[in-house]
């Protein structure tokens, strides 16, 4: 599916190359090691589920895993990740299914317009595969850096709950309702 | 090719004939021929039952949303609506967008904008006369805004999907030769349970798209709905957890070149050097263009990755000859000038104002200033688009909240025929209302004008979104008001000046300007309390920043203002601010009883709670939806506040998807509550200072409060849902800050006064 060297760029045949994984596949990149790895995967991978949001590590929706850990992929520039094993939204599937925290966000129906989502499920995938059941505070820690300007934080705190096995009571459900009239 | 019947008119005609107050104006548009959209546009095996139905040889059955999906989840909504009347479930479907057409426009937006109480029947002011007249050459326009997709769909849609239906069941019968009403539909075929026999829509679907399509229709009643009131999987979920490209900034073709622009920081401003060679020195850039539109004037650039073209519009380092510095100080002495001229249009005058406080001392007299900055959209996805300019047709491939605009728009700045534009509208990374305006669009097609026919994905960096807005304009007011001796509320006198969101859109779409702009008092002048003296005025300054809709527009300002301000009149008189509010909200029982809701959801005591903590409330009625919020914060470590719980009760009549209409609300909390907490757009020296997140903030993870939301539905008429859970979060949060700290905030963002956790 990905090319080797074989993407039209302007180094294209000469001066670098760089190596590296990308959900699996291994990959060969003549692009400036100054790029950073967002706008490979995207403009030059064709990987676009990863997102552009800020450019300065602001806002999370460009986070992918580069060797376990989640990373600002806006702020990495390619050159120095040489060898990285890197895992983008694209590569989480098992086996055509989702991955377990994808399952928990489609449960829950967590997005709305959905440009941040693939930041904030790597985000959450990082930090349930470091600490599987993480509390509150860990929780806090690893997603504050994700914006969501739809406000769908109490969506994805119950989604990684789930993911994690943690019982939660419904964020948001019909017990509080006025009975309907009539 | 497809086959699409060409009778589409008489659909659209019965399709609106119940919408109510709008319906002289819709009549006269649904009188005008309209274009069918998929004539001449349908894949081979498609066929079009009407401009919502498609179904194609292989059973697919296609709904068109002529909505912009931006979060509202209107594709899965407004689908449900016609999937109901065909009897399919939303897994056996698919949803597209619209294209960009005439036929698909919004109704709703009409009626709204007249000052109609929506549960009366009539009611039409001369004063608002211009606006309706304004309003009705927007008819055509197929604008997702205003909160009113489901609304403007809720009867045309389910009337397509019966329409659909019945000529479906009618080119049945006559192959089998029996009567349409014994006949039944299930699981996307037609059956007669007297044969027994079925056959699939996908067998009917080329003979039933030729036929006369049936009009006389009812759509179905609600005790028969299956989808309709229930929570739905939406249909946009999957693709947006799985990262599949959906966005505008998603686009690739093989040959697609990249852009980016770099505009002048005002409309105004003037290109006055730049350093170009600089620019065309780094490797992978194709060219630097001159853009000139409605917008204002700058550089596109045309290179090989965004990355390239970003690296370039910093080389390129241009300089602006700025026609009118602009800044803070500026800003000060338009509101003081706006002020001083006194006057602007009157929204409102109930009683006798001037006789009230004429023989007051000052004393006896409540009065406060409110001010609020202006503010960004800050959607994630940056502005984009995607031109081709090839063979003398435009295509322009975006996420955008009004194609019909983008296409004449354009088109114009081609110079081509708008036949010969197509809009593919894409998702939307948020809209807010920023992609109501088409300014990314027409930089897009103005550069792929110079490309050689060769795609150009165009993306703005975030510095350029940021100070390239069409922003929430900044307000300030001068509120007064006067007791009744029992600790009512005698009289109240608003001015409210800010620049006129109206009167700024019709600029750029080349309209002149026309009468009151009534969202420049929304959220205040149209509110349902009813003191015996009521005046609201709108002093109006004209200033450089161009402004726009913002979600819940003039509400998100003027709630702020209004409700603090009522707040400020209970503590003088010594009332609890929900009892106030309830005695100022005479004969609107559904408002009435949000509040009583929200307040039992809070176990609201006047504002108090816990030793460190203090509760706030706000109500109010937009987009014709009641909200009440009530928002608890406490005090933490170092004097910092944190916003604790937010508890919501709203009406908005018939509610179609519970589960979208309650993310709807908790979204726009949350919405609100980043903009009273910490966003500001300020000027200097003609330009916007902000420019990417870490100087124009919102709300994170650990500052997200929990959310309760709570519907109740005894609104006889429905509401909007998109917008209406803004307004009340900022005053309510600013009441509760000063129930927590005795302190009265009247300047947002409230960070410039304290520190929230």
């Amino acid at each position: 599916m990905i090319c080797e060297c074989k993407v039209p760029g302007p180094l294209q045949g000469k001066e670098y190359c760089v190596d590296f994984t990308i959900n699996g596949q291994t990959v060969e990149l003549d692009v400036d090691p100054e790029m950073p790895l967002l706008w490979a995967l995207r403009d030059v991978l064709g990987l676009t589920g990863t997102k552009f949001g800020c450019g300065i590590a602001q806002c999370g929706v460009c986070t992918v895993i580069v060797d376990g850990m989640a990373r600002r992929s806006c702020v990495t520039p390619i050159g120095p990740i040489e060898g990285a094993e890197i895992t983008t939204i694209e590569g989480l599937a098992i086996d055509g299914k989702p991955h377990p925290v994808q399952q928990a966000w489609i449960d829950e129906q967590v997005p709305q317009c959905g440009y941040c989502q693939s930041g904030q499920i790597m985000s959450a995938v990082a930090l349930l595969t470091e600490i599987p059941q993480p509390d509150e505070e860990q929780i806090a820690g690893a997603m504050t850096g994700n914006y969501c300007r739809c406000g769908t934080y109490p969506a994805i705190r119950a989604a990684i709950l789930r993911a994690s096995g943690q019982a939660l009571s419904p964020v948001i459900d019909d017990a509080e309702d006025e009975p309907v009239r009539g | 090719m497809g086959k699409v019947g060409t009778i589409t008119r008489r659909t659209l005609l019965i399709g609106t004939a119940t919408i109510g107050a709008g319906v002289a104006f819709v009549a006269w548009r649904a009188n005008q021929p309209l274009e069918n959209p998929f004539v001449g546009n349908l894949s081979d095996g498609d066929n079009a039952l009407n401009p919502f139905v498609l179904i194609a040889e292989d059973g697919t059955v296609t709904i068109v949303v002529p909505r912009a999906e931006m979060g509202q989840g209107v594709m899965t909504t407004l689908a449900a609506l016609v999937a109901e009347e065909l009897d399919l479930d939303l897994s056996e479907i698919a949803v597209i967008h619209g294209p960009a057409s005439e036929t698909y426009y919004n109704s709703a937006m009409i009626t709204s904008a007249l000052p109609v109480e929506p549960w009366k029947e009539s009611m039409v002011s001369d004063g608002f006369r211009q606006i309706a007249e304004v309003a009705s050459k927007m008819l055509g326009m197929q604008l997702t805004g205003g909160s009113t997709s489901t609304r403007d769909a809720f009867d045309r849609m389910r009337i397509a999907g019966a329409c659909a239906r019945e000529t479906l069941k009618a080119t049945a019968a006559e192959v089998w030769n029996v009567d349409r009403s014994t006949l039944e539909t299930d699981g996307g075929a037609v059956i007669d349970r007297s044969g027994p026999r079925s056959v699939r829509y996908a067998e009917l679907a080329a003979a039933a798209a030729l036929r006369e399509p049936i009009t006389d229709v009812q759509p179905r009643d609600p005790s028969e709905w299956k989808l309709l009131g229930r929570s739905q999987q939406r249909v946009d979920v999957p693709s947006k957890v799985k990262g599949s490209p959906i966005f505008g900034i998603d686009m690739s073709f093989p040959d697609m070149l990249h852009g980016t622009v770099a505009m002048g920081p005002m409309p105004g401003s003037k290109p006055r050097d730049a350093d170009r060679n600089a620019a065309l020195a780094i490797q992978g850039v194709r060219a630097v263009v001159p853009i000139s539109s409605v917008y204002g004037e700058g550089y596109g650039i045309i290179a090989d990755s965004t990355w390239t073209a970003f690296k370039a519009r910093r080389a390129l380092a241009p300089e602006w000859e700025n026609e009118e510095p602009f800044g803070a100080s500026e800003l000060d002495a338009a509101f003081q000038a706006a002020f001083d001229e006194g006057g602007g249009d009157v929204h409102r005058n109930d009683g006798d104002i001037d006789r009230v406080f004429a023989d007051l001392g000052d004393e006896d007299v409540l009065s406060a200033e409110y001010s609020v900055p202006a503010l960004a959209h800050a959607t994630m996805e940056p502005m984009n688009a995607t031109a081709r300019f090839k063979d003398g047709v435009l295509d322009i491939w975006c996420g955008n909240q009004s194609p019909t605009l983008v296409r004449k728009s354009c088109a114009e700045a081609l110079e081509i025929d708008e036949a010969d534009c197509r809009v593919h509208t894409t998702m939307l990374g948020g809209g807010f209302g920023r992609r109501a305006e088409f300014d990314f669009a027409l930089y897009a097609s103005l550069m792929a004008a110079r490309t050689d026919g060769l795609p150009v994905k165009v993306t703005w960096c975030r510095e350029e979104d940021t100070r390239h807005d069409l922003y929430r304009p900044p307000a300030k007011a001068k509120c007064r008001a006067r007791l009744t001796d029992t600790g009512g509320l005698e009289a109240i006198d608003m001015q409210l000046a800010s620049p006129s969101v109206m009167a700024s859109l019709m600029n750029r779409m080349g309209f002149s300007s026309f009468g009151p702009d009534a969202t420049m008092s929304e959220g205040a002048a149209n509110q349902l309390y009813k003191p015996k003296n009521f005046r609201v005025s709108t002093p109006e300054l004209d200033i450089p920043l161009p402004v726009g809709f913002w979600r819940s527009v003039g509400n998100s300002n003027n709630a702020f203002i209004m409700e603090c301000f009522l707040d400020e009149v209970a503590h003088a008189a010594g009332r609890d601010p929900l009892e106030l509010r309830l005695e100022l909200l005479a004969d609107f029982e559904p408002a009435k009883a949000v509040l009583r809701t929200v307040a039992e959801m809070a176990n609201w005591q006047g504002g108090k709670s816990g030793e460190n903590s203090a509760q706030g409330l706000a109500f109010c009625f937009s987009f014709n939806t009641s909200v009440a919020q009530i928002v608890e914060v406490s005090r933490g470590q170092d004097d910092r506040i944190a916003i604790d719980k937010v508890w919501c009760a709203a009406d908005c009549g018939l509610v179609l998807d519970p589960a979208i209409v309650r993310a709807q609300l908790s979204g726009g909390i949350v919405f609100g509550l980043s903009a009273a907490m910490m966003q500001e757009i300020t000027l200097k020296d003609g330009a916007v200072e902000q420019g990417n997140f870490d100087s124009y903030p919102m709300m994170r993870y650990h500052q997200c409060p929990e959310i309760k939301v709570a519907l109740s539905r005894r609104q006889t008429f429905m509401g909007g849902i998109g917008e209406p859970g803004v307004p009340p979060a900022a005053p309510a949060l600013a009441n509760a800050v000063a129930a927590l700290t005795g302190e009265r905030i009247r300047t947002l963002p409230l960070n410039k006064s304290v520190l929230f956790a």
